[in-house]
């Protein structure tokens, strides 16, 4: 069981390491996030990463544990709503950011005011994994 | 290409709400038994443009949808600028039964999407007997909060732009994407602090709970629809409604989300037209004048 959920977390791990390329192929996801400037956590699973995006595009892409995270905000799902959330066709309650938060498996936290002012993008950014199909 | 004209036309009409004057824009297409749209909290009455384009729907229904006061081409009241716009339970409905009055509609259909989900069970509650049939999509009696509405009107959030975002994810992932996108821009386009406004009526002002068990379907057929898709409604938020009143009929829509008529209108129309059909075969069955 531990050997399991270790390796599903390794394996979404992977598909999210992809990000900085996904992104640098969607030059519209680029422009919309043109005003967008911030450093926040992802927690994938057990596995936290440190991004710092300027004007739209990946300045920094870190992968945790660190020794000491600092960060405007963080959104952390659990390996499971990831799992569900990347599938090509995403089934109901596990598609969309929010629908994860109020299911419980997902949490949004810190100062949300450059999340909420950069939604769209930042929904768009964490779904882009969706796109290039995760290793099941 | 030669110009294509639609069957809607669109006029205004000055209608007096809470003691104040209101102008009030509203659409319609088609002949026969009225059937009133509602739109959702923070958009407007375009999103049902293709039902009134649709022929098996037109060719018997006079379908009608108009803009709530503050939204669409529908102005605010005079004077808006020195209040806080939230809608209540009481002006909802008072809007409704006045619209309906103006028109001269006898015994309407109405259909709410959301909100107007929320306050067509209202009207099965309290004036059940004025309508042929009153259709819920994505109703409830309550719901459970999913964000905090303050975020949708503070100088430094875009609230277009997080409005749309906010509900984008309430849409299904297989609508189509001209569908998709054209339901998130009348988002864009509401009105400051409107969305949230509207949401006073869903969060705070509008738990039907208490009094959903009194509702009478022998004197009103009530029909409930909800996408599998819609997290802000869930379709067990529907269901559990439809089990507090007996003779409520409820479907759970797959491949749909909160916005059905307008989200994916060739999806919807699979689960809407057969309720359409059966009202108005019943309504036929029936002598008019109850």
């Amino acid at each position: 069981m531990g050997h399991d959920r270790h390796s599903q977390n390794e394996r979404l791990a992977a598909a999210f390491e992809r990000l900085p390329h996904l992104l640098e192929s969607d030059p519209d996801l680029i422009r919309r996030g043109a005003f967008f400037d911030a450093g926040f956590e992802v927690g994938i699973g057990d596995i936290p990463f440190d991004l710092i995006v300027a004007a739209g595009r990946i300045a920094s892409f870190a992968r945790g544990p660190f020794v000491m995270p600092s960060w405007r905000f963080a959104v952390r799902g659990t390996a499971e709503a990831w799992e569900r959330f990347w599938q090509p066709v995403p089934p109901p309650g596990w598609h969309d950011l929010f629908a994860l938060s109020k299911k419980g498996v997902m949490v949004l936290e810190g100062d949300l005011q450059p999340l909420m002012a950069n939604l769209q993008y930042v929904k768009d950014l964490l779904a882009l994994p969706r796109r290039a199909g995760v290793e099941r | 290409m030669a110009a294509q004209f639609e069957p809607i036309i669109g006029r205004y009409m000055t209608l007096e709400l809470g003691g104040r004057p209101h102008r009030i824009y509203f659409e319609e297409a088609g002949e026969g038994t009225p059937l009133l749209c509602l739109h959702t909290a923070g958009a407007d009455a375009r999103q049902f443009r293709h039902l009134m384009l649709d022929e098996d729907i037109i060719g018997h229904y006079r379908v009608i949808a108009f803009d709530m006061p503050w939204h669409g081409k529908s102005l605010p009241p005079e004077g808006w600028q020195r209040e806080e716009y939230r809608l209540t339970t009481a002006a909802y409905t008072e809007m409704i039964v006045a619209f309906c009055r103006a028109l001269e509609l006898d015994r309407p259909v109405v259909m709410g999407c959301s909100i107007g989900g929320r306050i067509v069970l209202n009207l099965a509650i309290e004036c059940a007997a004025m309508f042929r049939a009153l259709i819920g999509l994505e109703a409830a009696d309550f719901q459970a909060p999913w964000y905090d509405t303050a975020w949708l009107n503070r100088p430094d959030v875009h609230g277009g732009e997080v409005c749309a975002a906010l509900v984008s994810g309430l849409i299904a992932p297989q609508s189509p994407d001209v569908s998709r996108h054209e339901t998130l821009w009348m988002y864009r386009q509401g009105g400051s602090g409107v969305f949230k406004g509207d949401l006073y009526f869903y969060r705070v002002d509008g738990d039907l709970r208490p009094r959903i068990g009194s509702v009478d379907t022998s004197i009103c057929p009530l029909y409930l629809l909800t996408g599998e898709y819609d997290f802000s409604c869930t379709p067990e938020d529907t269901l559990r409604t439809a089990a507090a009143v007996p003779g409520a009929h409820v479907t759970i829509m797959q491949e749909l989300g909160h916005f059905p008529m307008s989200e994916n209108p060739a999806q919807f129309r699979r689960y809407i037209l057969p309720v359409l059909d059966k009202i108005r075969t019943q309504a036929d069955a029936t002598p008019s004048g109850r």
